[in-house]
């Protein structure tokens, strides 16, 4: 019998979710092998159990908090897709403040008309299977996730910098550019996209398990370009998940 | 004729984010008819409070998935007002290219996924792949060409990485423009030729409603308005792009988490259909004729029809990419640098035509170059009291249907419109005191 697959949005942008209606090629092979079984996105039906969620968007109001909790109870399998599920996102970005004062920015006198929580990745309320990881996640390991699962196999994430992936495609290195590059502790798996088209990491699939932050500011240094510059950038995906940061 | 009847359609399925619908009637008097956005704040003008302006338009991207390629080139396009970048004729050319596949792409995704489901009375596009598989695959190879032009100029279709203040970071070969043109011209126009007939035949299933409203878009003299032109109201005419405040005039109401907008009557439309009416004398004559097929003449005030207004868009999208193309190969493809050296600091303003309609950021930045407030006015926010107002028209004069019948009119309405309301829920008009 094919798996019964559902796919659920929380805060986000739904991009991740929009990479897989963009399996223009492969889409037609996918549902010969499960069965989508609850998508809003793309369908009415919906179903009380799943063989595998896919999760997309972090957790930012009480009522995502329930709601979570109540897809994990019906799901065997639970994966985090994309940033925002598995780190927080840029969504986490809104932490760095206070609740109240960005509440009060954003809503002035009518702030209590929209409850609000801290942005936090799924994992910070519920036991999270798998990650797939990325801004927007990749189409390529979307597709490795399922077919290991499919095949009964526990998926490889890598555990390994952006700048492993860079030097085999034989890029030039962008800090030559006087770019700040998050490559040397970002987690790879996409294929260093970024630096490949000629920009800078911007780490979005979050930091190697072990972050080699020393050498990280060597590279800054030797490179004139500040840490704090640096440390600011790794914000943008990294709120939840910097380790205090580089500085 | 009912005199009670109560709709509340939680999460509305097939659109892009989490909206509800609600109608309340009460002894024959319609006490709500609305659409309630429920989706999560999300505070992006806040986080772009201090942030550099390399970045403006990376974080603006993630607003919305579906509408990243229109952030960021309204977010590029504010940024260089606001620093006083130029840009060059190759990048105007390749953004426009950009602007037309994502248009291709969301165009056809409404179309044949999340609309034409309602017009078969299926739930989604699953069904149809057994029932009507060459419809899905050409739906399918649509869409793949509009975003292999996205892959192929901007990096990726879904939050480009190529486009940045000044230009591009890496510029596409002659030989990957070259395959583009053969498919646009080989694939992408029969497969338009064939939506058109497809369209025709679905046509009978579009409801009859009517609602004269004020339609505002973007227009442009010399072209069909996507890239630039001047704000247009069917109202009232046309205004430069710094009096965008006065064209939206933005205000929050208890539920939505989007603000809604007005500008001369209790609301306004931005989209396709409002592209179409204020511009159509724009379109070539083969794009025109295709409208007329699908019963677009002139100007149209039924909202249902916006999907057809999207249909004749990607006719026009996909004839104009092949002139691009004909034109930046004619000119010869430069490796330019994107100019990032900034004359000025100050406040800039962007104004694009997205998918779902007229989309505007604004930025003012420090002389660090570093972002002091924000401002995104995003479609969908514009389009909720359109809708609201048309479902007071709409349920009224449809009464004598079932509860049902009602529903699924009161659904395909606000998925006409294509709502993004992930977009809509940035949050917006936040502006940093220093």
């Amino acid at each position: 019998m094919k798996p019964k697959v559902a796919v659920f949005d929380f805060t986000g942008c739904e991009g991740c979710e929009l990479n897989k209606l963009n399996f223009e090629n492969e889409l037609l092979d996918i549902i010969a092998h499960i069965d989508f079984v609850e998508w809003r996105e793309a369908m009415d039906d919906k179903a009380d159990e799943y063989d595998i969620a896919f999760i997309e968007g972090s957790i930012s109001t009480p009522e995502c908090v329930d709601r979570i909790h109540d897809i994990r109870n019906r799901s065997k399998i639970l994966i985090a897709l994309g940033a925002c599920a598995v780190c927080g996102g840029m969504n986490a970005m809104k932490n760095q403040k206070p609740l109240e004062v960005a509440r009060e920015e954003v809503y002035g006198k009518d702030k209590d008309l929209f409850p609000t929580l801290p942005a936090l990745p799924l994992s910070a309320y519920v036991k999270v299977d798998f990650e797939i990881r990325g801004c927007p996640m990749t189409q390529q390991e979307f597709l490795r996730v399922v077919t290991a699962l499919l095949m009964g196999k526990n998926p490889i994430i890598p555990d390994y910098a952006v700048c492993v992936e860079c030097k085999l495609k034989e890029n030039e290195c962008v800090y030559g550019n006087g770019m700040i590059c998050m490559g040397p502790i970002t987690r790879a798996g996409c294929d260093a996209q970024c630096p490949s088209f000629g920009q800078y990491c911007i780490g979005c699939r979050g930091l190697v398990s072990h972050p080699n932050k020393e050498a990280m500011i060597e590279i800054l240094t030797n490179h004139g370009l500040s840490v704090d510059e640096a440390d600011k950038k790794m914000s943008l995906f990294n709120t939840e998940n910097r380790e205090g940061g580089l500085k | 004729m009912k005199k009670d009847l109560n709709i509340n359609v939680h999460h509305l399925t097939r659109v892009e984010g989490h909206g509800n619908i609600v109608v309340n009637m009460k002894e024959g008097k319609l006490e709500k008819a609305q659409l309630e956005i429920v989706e999560a704040p999300r505070y992006f003008e806040s986080m772009l409070k201090g942030r550099s302006f390399h970045e403006a338009a990376i974080i603006t991207s993630r607003i919305c998935g579906i509408c990243s390629l229109g952030h960021q080139i309204t977010s590029l396009k504010a940024t260089e007002d606001a620093l006083g970048l130029e840009v060059s004729e190759q990048t105007v050319l390749l953004r426009k290219l950009l602007i037309n596949g994502a248009t291709i792409q969301s165009n056809v995704l409404h179309a044949y996924f999340l609309a034409a489901p309602d017009f078969l009375g299926v739930g989604s596009v699953f069904p149809l792949v057994s029932s009507h598989p060459d419809v899905v695959v050409r739906a399918l190879r649509m869409k793949r060409l509009a975003n292999d032009i996205g892959d192929i100029v901007s990096g990726r279709a879904v939050h480009p990485i190529t486009p940045v203040p000044g230009g591009f970071t890496k510029i596409p070969s002659v030989s990957e423009l070259t395959e583009i043109k053969r498919r646009l011209e080989e694939e992408a126009l029969p497969d338009v030729m064939a939506t058109v007939e497809t369209m025709i035949a679905l046509a009978g299933a579009i409801p009859k409603f009517n609602r004269e409203t004020e339609y505002i878009s973007l227009r442009n003299e010399n072209e069909y308005a996507f890239y630039d032109g001047q704000i247009c109201s069917s109202d009232t005419g046309l205004v430069s792009d710094t009096e965008y405040r006065k064209m939206t005039n933005e205000f929050v109401v208890s539920h939505s988490t989007s603000k809604h907008a007005k500008v001369n009557r209790s609301s306004y439309m931005v989209g396709a259909l409002a592209r179409w009416n204020n511009n159509f004398d724009k379109y070539a004559d083969g794009v025109r004729d295709a409208a007329a097929k699908l019963g677009l003449t002139g100007v149209n005030t039924n909202p249902y029809m916006i999907t057809i207004a999207q249909v004749v868009e990607v006719a026009h999208c996909v004839y104009d990419s092949i002139a691009i193309i004909d034109k930046l190969l004619t000119n010869g493809l430069k490796n330019e640098k994107p100019n990032q050296t900034p004359t000025k600091y100050g406040m800039g303003i962007g104004s694009t035509e997205v998918p779902r309609g007229i989309l505007y950021h604004e930025y003012t930045y420090d002389r660090r170059g570093q972002i002091l407030n924000a401002n995104c006015i995003i479609p969908t926010g514009q389009n909720l009291g359109n809708i609201d107002d048309d479902m007071k028209k709409l349920v009224p004069e449809i009464l004598d249907k079932s509860k049902e019948e009602i529903t699924l009119h009161l659904e395909m309405l606000v998925r006409a419109y294509d709502p993004c309301i992930s977009c809509s829920v940035h949050m917006l008009d936040v502006d940093f005191i220093e």
